[in-house]
């Protein structure tokens, strides 16, 4: 059985929908995230879960067992909110005391356990500190450590990670994954950020105005988005119109708007017009290409080129006016200069380096 | 170098402020409780000239007359036993007035905010006046008030002219100035605190308890202080409503000044009735550090 199961439920303010029948299965021990752009319901998703909101319609299963009814404070499930949420008027220690003394813990137990806590988040020596005497990475592990001292069934994370730079950002998605791996305790995350997701989940459920458009592992929602919007989404993409002409066993030939027939994989029950999703790390790009067997290939021109530092992100013209992006690692040092504007450029692809969206 | 400048500029002015018109009249005050009498009233002069030549002419008389009364000394712990109930009362029934109108939609909460200082808006004797009608004897309150105790059993009481009106009316008069300073705090609190404290397991007494009363001190501070302090010197109420028993040390202060032109005994009360109450306050700020440190 699911640790947590959604079925159907559905949150309207109005008449918008803000959570519009979402079903999932959250299983023990997973690291979920939910991920979608701002305004998606992640928020609204999460705070039913949590208790502070309630479904119009559906239910919430916590070991199936229905959670509705029960209000935040019984529930076992404790929350890590975007702003920390710390209480300024405790030190850290007495905040992170706080859900123990809520369950009258005795005062020995409390203190043992608050000092392994602090120790478990590097901040030993600060437990008599008020909040606001913390960085902003010391008060997100303040507060992982509150949600995580009375040892929930499941821990909610809404944008945890959102107020801090970027340094300090990846530093904590890796403190995360082992803590979450070192406790065991079920996390759902929510990001607006892909590249956090596609880097800390186990699982992730993409949103969009309400619904889940796909649940998968991070590999296959980026290399088998099910449809444009998570294509479009999830990292950069080349999404190409197109239609179907012949189809085969295992492959088939689509012809790209502009640029004519190309192979692609048959993703089964292709038909009809649809998109091409082509991410531009699949596409080899040189002067001079020697195209596989089972590669398309064009000639074209370099349009423009974009440098990143890491890579260099190339606009190619190809047949009719049709732009492709595709990148170049910079491996070599310096700021390369193998193509310029206007350059004659090949480019190739395998033809199940993309996925068929129909539409 | 502009900054210290800028400093002077911008503290100047109100230290000036102060300086002419609390620290110096507060030492001629100081001053004056030191002095004599003067014949037709007014200070005798502080400087005598005799044969020997000039000499001060400051005695301790006041401070004496004080201390060899104890009605003096009485009268004083009565005005600040008003002033505590006043401010309990005050407090109890502002705060969750306070916590309601925080709580409320923003634009239900500036319509609640103006029927708070409403009152402010007409006369604050004339105020008084008109609870001089609702306790007077004919009112249709103190009326039905009695019919209520007579079927009781009880007899009719008197409220005009006793302690409890003078304390009623200056609860009332009080109120907004707990309800503001403990308004202005508790609007600014995080909602997401509360949200938090419940996720943590707090039900709705502890959040109370342990977040929002806390983080709310430093308005009952302020609101204690606001209502506590103007209530010592106060003497319109009690004049008014208080007949002879409900008279405070307000009234005894003024009738020295004006009546029996004794300024040199109404100083000395004015720097005693200052002393309590500063002594007052730093042994609460005392309490309140110690149970601070303690928690
Ligand atoms: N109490 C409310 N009343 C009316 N509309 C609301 C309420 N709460 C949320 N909404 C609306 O529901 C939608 C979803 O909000 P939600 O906060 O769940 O988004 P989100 O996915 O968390 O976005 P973000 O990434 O910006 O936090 C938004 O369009 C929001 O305006
Ligand atoms: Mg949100």
């Amino acid at each position: 059985m699911a640790l947590l199961e959604l079925r159907n439920i559905e949150r309207h303010f109005g008449d918008f929908a803000a959570v519009n029948g979402v079903s999932m299965n959250i299983e023990q021990g997973e690291f979920f995230t939910l991920l979608g752009p701002s305004g998606c319901g992640k928020t609204t998703l999460l705070r039913m879960i949590a208790g502070f909101d309630s479904p119009q319609s559906g239910e919430i299963l916590l070991d199936g067992k229905d959670l509705v009814s029960i209000p935040p404070e019984k529930r076992p499930i404790h929350t890590v909110f975007q702003s920390y949420a710390l209480f300024p008027h405790m030190t850290v220690a007495q905040n992170i005391a706080f859900p123990l003394r809520m369950k009258k813990v005795s005062k020995e137990e409390i203190s043992k356990r608050v000092a392994e806590a602090l120790k478990s988040v590097r901040l030993g020596d600060r437990g008599g500190r008020y909040p606001g005497e913390l960085s902003g990475g010391q008060r997100q592990r303040v507060a992982l450590a509150r949600a995580l001292i009375n040892r929930p069934r499941l821990l909610l994370l809404d944008e945890p990670l959102a107020a801090l730079d970027m340094k300090l950002r990846e530093q904590m998605q890796l403190e995360l994954i082992n803590l979450q791996k070192e406790v065991g305790i079920t996390f759902i995350y929510v990001t607006h950020d892909q590249t956090e997701a596609l880097a800390l989940s186990h699982r992730i459920a993409v949103m969009n105005k309400g619904r889940v458009e796909q649940l998968d592992e991070p590999s296959n929602i980026y290399d088998h988005p099910k449809n444009r919007f998570v294509a479009d989404f999830i990292g950069t993409c080349n999404l190409l119109p197109a239609a179907v002409s012949v189809t085969g066993e295992e492959k088939m030939v689509i012809e790209i708007e502009g640029l004519g027939d190309v192979a692609a994989k048959n993703p089964g029950r292709a038909h009809g017009s649809g998109t091409l999703a082509l991410r531009p790390e699949k596409i080899r790009i040189a002067q001079k290409l020697e195209p596989g067997i089972e590669e398309n290939h064009f000639r074209g021109t370099v349009h423009d080129f974009l440098y990143m530092g890491d890579v260099t992100v190339y606009i190619v013209e190809v047949g009719d006016g049709v732009h492709i992006e595709a990148l170049l690692p910079n491996s070599a040092a310096g700021r390369p200069r193998i193509l310029a504007a206007g350059d004659p450029v090949e480019i190739s692809w395998r033809y199940d380096a993309g996925t068929f969206l129909n539409e | 170098m502009n900054s210290r400048i800028a400093k002077w500029l911008i503290s100047g002015p109100p230290s000036l402020y102060l300086l002419v018109f609390f620290v110096i009249p507060t030492l001629i005050m100081v001053l004056a409780s030191f002095r004599y009498a003067g014949e037709y009233g007014g200070l005798a002069p502080i400087l005598l000239h005799d044969a020997n030549g000039a000499h001060l002419n400051l005695t301790l008389e006041s401070y004496q007359e004080y201390f060899s009364d104890f009605i003096y000394t009485w009268l004083l712990l009565k005005t600040v036993l008003y002033a505590l109930v006043t401010t309990f009362f005050c407090l109890v029934m502002a705060y969750p007035l306070a916590l309601l109108i925080a709580r409320s939609e923003k634009k239900r909460r500036d319509l609640l905010i103006l029927l708070v200082i409403l009152p402010f808006w007409s006369n604050f004797l004339i105020r008084i006046y008109a609870w001089m009608i609702i306790l007077g004897p004919q009112s249709a309150f103190t009326v039905g008030l009695n019919d209520l105790l007579s079927l009781l059993g009880m007899g009719p009481v008197r409220m005009l002219f006793t302690p409890f009106a003078v304390v009623l009316c200056l609860i009332y008069v009080q109120l907004p100035f707990m309800v503001l300073p403990l308004y202005a705090n508790l609007e600014k609190h995080d909602p997401a605190l509360l949200d938090a404290a419940q996720d943590l397991g707090a039900n709705g007494w502890q959040r109370f308890w342990k977040v929002t009363f806390p983080l709310s001190l430093p308005g009952i501070y302020a609101g204690v202080a606001l209502v506590f302090i103007p209530v010592l010197g106060i003497f319109a109420v009690p004049d008014i409503l208080g007949g002879t028993k409900g008279i405070m040390i307000g009234n005894l202060i003024k009738q020295e000044f004006l009546e029996a032109r004794d300024w040199p005994f109404g100083s000395a009360l004015s720097i005693l009735l200052t002393v309590a109450a500063m002594l007052m306050v730093g042994m609460a700020a005392l309490l309140a550090r110690r149970k601070g440190s303690d928690a």
